[in-house]
């Protein structure tokens, strides 16, 4: 059992709180989801201190393909150079601090400021800029670059961090490296790739998303319209409220795992007792003219995802099949992508089909997300009220065990995976 | 009052899909949700992509691609009262204006037009404009919605849930 805080000596707290004020073990206090101040900090001790997900290796397939995105507040360029690594950039001229791209994606072979041509490398080098004369004696080329990030990947997972003496990434993951390698077994034997995104914005803190991701208790009466338009089997699948085998894994370092499927957690893992879904009957009867049955099955099986989400702190999930990525905008707005994933070089009917789940459930006009931004909105909204009363996170504390390898683990529809965050939240924000 | 649904055969026109269109952008700001499920023929398809160049909206990511049943289980998630963001809805306004005839057969009219369309939720109100596409086939019941696509100008950008129909 884990230890409780006190229960009686609850303080209101202040924007003058020091952070590690803010959360107890049970419940954190409501100013985390508006203070403006709060944010600030936690942009420099979380978001420019940690690593931070950046891209999917397929989105950066070949030399000179490049992304952008932002890291916190700053724009970042995520680049194969020629060489075939993957470097990323600081998306910012040295010059006078323009942007180099504004393309969400493409295929380049340099980047050109568009204000002096100051011109760089796929490297981030600088390569030329015009009239050479006036830096004659005072401007070394090789002294501005555009400033590279640290870089590291794990099974395609491409992260970065402004920290250029962060713990290596594989420190960083832990226990979770386990539950990535699972996820991406949905290729059944291809390797994964991106297919879209949805982007979407909500008011509301990020953090009111990130405990998203593994709280199970909300999916039943969030996502009730969804439930009533899918199939029995489908619905019966995700019916995960009294399944004792659906629990909740605290990693540690900030990061969980919901298991909504039991059964699809480990995707190779296949007894043949399973029957394929029935809305996937057309896809099922296609493949079978051209592979195997245990190829069908893999793939048929695999089309909802792994049976688990993963929540990597601070900004990626890895949910049944898409990848979650947030980006906090300001203290009271969040922008969400959810990235479709299929198999790179699979059957397309079958890359087709996880389009439509894709759609079915995600993005501003899915049957889920409108009503997980309504209900977090909500949140927003009545976080301001109350000022002494908290937010309670201690759902499932009655029942966390501690496993031999340290993962607490309580039920999916337990909140110990927000407090696991909460937890690196507390340690990330404490440090000077 | 003319009532498109209720025509005989009659031969497209740009007039009277401008109408239908109009008649329709009042059913969907007033969420008469079952009525607009009336328009459609079964084949149709309601589409409101991302990309703003693609054509081949079965093989890439959509906001929405309706097919018949689709389109179903989405209205039901808009009337059924189960959906949150659907009962506390926007309300919204939208004209559509700029009608341009893209091609014609006997019963066939393809249209496109320009929809601007202003939602009011919570003190905030957010501009939503898009080229439309409208497919329509004149059958001796009426007008039928052969097609629908919504490309909303700022589509590759992140939008506000909606909780509405564009």
């Amino acid at each position: 059992m884990c230890s409780h805080d006190t229960h009686d000596s609850y303080q209101p707290l202040t924007f003058a709180a020091k952070p590690e004020q803010l959360v107890q073990a049970d419940r954190v206090d409501g100013s985390m989801y508006y203070d403006p101040g709060l944010f600030e900090l936690e942009q420099e001790r979380i978001f420019y201190k940690t690593w931070i997900w950046v891209a999917h290796e397929s989105e950066i397939h070949n030399p000179g393909d490049f992304k952008t995105t932002r890291i916190g507040r700053q724009p970042v360029i995520v680049v194969r150079d020629k060489t075939g690594a993957i470097r990323v950039l600081e998306n910012r001229c040295r010059h006078r601090g323009a942007t180099v791209c504004e393309k969400s994606k493409g295929n380049a072979t340099g980047f050109t400021c568009p204000y002096h041509s100051w011109s760089y490398g796929l490297d981030g080098k600088l390569r030329a800029l015009p009239y050479p004369d006036g830096y004659e004696d005072i401007l070394d080329k090789t002294e501005l670059p555009l400033r590279s990030l640290r870089v590291d990947s794990y099974a395609g997972m491409v992260f970065a961090s402004f920290n250029q003496d962060v713990e290596p990434l594989s420190d960083f993951l832990g226990e979770a490296k386990r539950w990535i390698d699972l996820f991406m077994k949905q290729g059944a034997g291809y390797p994964i790739k991106t297919q879209g995104e949805h982007k979407f914005r909500f008011r509301g803190n990020w953090k009111i998303q990130l405990e998203n991701t593994t709280d199970g208790y909300h999916f039943p009466i969030v996502h009730k319209s969804w439930m009533s338009s899918v199939d029995e089997e489908t619905s019966e699948m995700l019916s995960f409220m009294t399944d004792e085998k659906a629990v909740t894994h605290a990693l540690g370092n900030g990061h969980s795992v919901m298991v909504m499927v039991p059964g699809h957690v480990d995707l190779d893992q296949d007894d043949g007792t399973e029957p394929l879904q029935e809305r996937f009957a057309h896809v099922t009867e296609a493949l079978s003219k051209e592979m195997p049955p245990e190829q069908v099955r893999r793939i048929v099986r695999s089309l909802h995802g792994a049976g688990f989400n993963l929540n990597l702190f601070p900004n990626v999930a890895m949910s049944m099949a898409f990848f979650r990525v947030l980006h906090p905008v300001s203290a009271t707005e969040t922008e969400i992508r959810h990235i479709a994933l299929g198999m790179d070089g699979g059957p397309e009917i079958a890359n087709r089909e996880r389009l439509r789940i894709h759609e079915h459930f995600q993005g501003p006009f899915g049957f889920g997300s409108p009503d997980d931004a309504e209900a977090w909105e909500r949140v927003q909204r009545g976080s301001y009220a109350g000022k002494d009363v908290p937010i309670l996170v201690n759902r499932g504390l009655n029942r966390e065990v501690v496993a031999d390898n340290g993962d607490k683990i309580s039920h999916a529809t337990d909140e110990g995976g927000m407090r696991e965050a909460y937890r690196m939240w507390k340690r990330m924000m404490s440090d000077e | 009052m003319n009532k498109p649904n209720e025509l005989s055969v009659v031969s497209p026109s740009l007039q009277l899909a401008a109408e239908f269109i109009w008649r329709e952008a009042e059913l969907l700001d007033r969420k008469n949700y079952q009525q607009w499920a009336g328009l459609w023929s079964d084949t149709g398809h309601y589409v409101v992509p991302i990309d703003p160049d693609t054509t081949d909206f079965e093989a890439t990511l959509n906001y929405a691609y309706d097919d018949a049943r689709m389109r179903a289980m989405r209205i039901e998630r808009l009337t059924s009262g189960n959906s949150v963001s659907a009962v506390d809805a926007a309300r919204t306004v939208r004209t559509v204006s700029r009608f341009t005839e893209v091609s014609r057969s006997a019963d066939v009219i393809e249209v496109s037009s320009a929809q601007i369309l202003v939602a009011y939720k919570r003190e905030i109100h957010t501009l939503f404009a898009a080229d439309l596409t409208h497919r329509l086939r004149f059958t001796p019941e009426g007008i039928r919605l052969e097609q629908k696509v919504v490309r909303l100008i700022n589509s590759a950008d992140s939008l506000n849930a909606l909780g509405f129909l564009l």
